[in-house]
């Protein structure tokens, strides 16, 4: 299986097509439903993100709680079409490379096509096994937020499906 | 009369809490190798070996088996014949808090539906069946909300057919499509009034999946794995688990219809004081 590693080169996302498997390496973001909201409004403001997101990947993920003696708690994604309402604005704003559960919208997959972004799944429902690819994590922003705060994950082999290529395909047909 | 203290029930409720979110139901986890072992698709089978590696480490590491600890849902059938000492809500709630937080599963609970707000443990959703007998039987199904936001309730005509009820929970399943975790386990409730149909979808859950139901389940169940929707909606013949259907007597007027769906990750324990 492919393996592919943090910043993805425009010509390495080119490259992916809708159904591939990889498995990733490197640097994610972990944002969703309320992140998703403040950044858009923070951006619309004028104001900076709290971090780079133009290079970055980001987990629709809001983790369980984390054990003693562990990195993180089950830690799958959540589903993707909530985020549909940010997406076009944040993928315009330069976002590229998203991961998540499910279907997109059609403004999704046209903005993804337009910008040459990608997007990917992962395996739904397997918040414990996909653990055990992540090896650092820590709050990045809206620490207030608790588990739906921005976390800075550092991730080895996390398997991905990719759900829609530069292109516009979908794996959804 | 027999004496049940609200520190026993709360200490229950903590146990079951992390029970379920810990350890797969037998019977889902059964299904699912059942699902597996005949998937015909490579892609297929392979997510659903990663379902189930997924149970298993769950269930050895003491993690949660989904990051999404749901909302707890809490069923009671208290028999006449018990007094509890102390508040039995309060005791329940207790519960919650002790075992989600002993098991470090996730707060996804906002205050106020609209203000939202940092997300907490509590409050879960009780609901209490009083019925004879001095036992309580305690039920804690933690509801992920992937799921939970595909439910549905329909009203239909009491003139309606069986084959437009069978239509609106096919089209359930199909809305959901790749979103919600499948394969699914789809409850529904037909009958009672619009809020108790729902109560009924949910309750549906509960029952253990098995190879034995009426043949409406039977056929909902063929139908829906023709969809093609398959794990993670990725294709083949695995899309739902099982269709589980309560009823119950309703008006001369109606014919209400709820669908609950629930993800693979089908998560329920109980245990009878």
């Amino acid at each position: 299986m492919q393996k592919i590693e943090t910043p993805l080169s425009e010509k390495l996302i080119k490259s992916l097509k809708a159904g591939d498997e990889v498995l990733l390496s490197g640097v994610v973001y972990t944002a969703r439903d309320q992140a998703h909201k403040r950044l858009t409004g923070a951006l619309a403001k004028g104001k900076r993100a709290p971090f780079n997101f133009k290079d970055a990947v980001v987990y629709y993920c809001a983790p369980a709680g984390t054990p003693e003696g562990r990195i993180i708690g089950a830690c799958g994604p959540t589903t993707s079409g909530r985020m549909d309402a940010f997406s076009p604005f944040l993928i315009k704003s330069g976002l590229k490379i998203m991961i998540g559960k499910g279907s997109r919208g059609e403004e999704v997959s046209r903005a993804v096509k337009k910008h040459r972004g990608v997007y990917f799944v992962t395996y739904a429902g397997c918040g414990a096994l996909l653990s055990k690819y992540v090896k650092k994590a820590k709050v990045a922003a809206y620490g207030d937020l608790g588990p739906e705060a921005i976390l800075k994950l550092e991730v080895k082999d996390f398997p991905l499906i990719v759900a829609i290529d530069a292109s516009g395909r979908s794996i959804y047909g | 009369m027999r004496t049940i203290s609200s520190k026993k029930i709360t200490d229950v409720v903590a146990d079951l809490a992390q029970e379920a979110n810990i350890h797969l139901r037998k019977d889902v986890l059964l299904a699912l190798r059942k699902a597996c072992l005949l998937a015909g698709n490579a892609r297929a089978k392979r997510i659903l070996k990663a379902v189930i590696d997924n149970a298993n480490y769950a269930r050895q590491e003491k993690l949660a088996i989904c990051q999404d600890t749901g909302m707890p849902v809490v069923f009671l059938e208290l028999g006449q014949g018990v007094r509890i000492a102390g508040n039995l809500y309060k005791a329940v709630n207790r519960g919650i808090q002790n075992g989600y937080q002993k098991a470090f599963l996730r707060k996804s609970i906002v205050s106020g539906p609209l203000l939202r707000g940092a997300p907490k443990f509590t409050p879960g959703i009780i609901h209490t069946d009083i019925v004879g007998g001095d036992r309580l039987k305690i039920t804690v199904l933690p509801k992920g909300f992937g799921c939970e936001n595909k439910s549905r309730l329909k009203m239909f005509k009491p003139t309606d057919g069986i084959d437009q009820i069978k239509k609106f929970i096919i089209d359930c399943v199909s809305s959901a499509g790749p979103d919600a975790c499948p394969p699914y386990v789809v409850g529904a409730g037909i009958g009672g009034t619009a809020d108790y149909a729902c109560i009924l979808a949910k309750k549906a859950l509960l029952r253990k999946i098995s190879s034995d139901g009426t043949k409406l389940e039977r056929d909902l169940l063929t139908e829906i794995n023709k969809s093609g929707i398959g794990p993670m909606g990725l294709g083949g013949g695995a899309t739902a688990l099982a269709v589980n259907i309560e009823t119950y007597p309703t008006h001369i007027a109606g014919l209400p219809v709820a669908v609950n769906i629930s993800c693979h990750a089908l998560r329920s324990a109980s245990k009878i004081l």
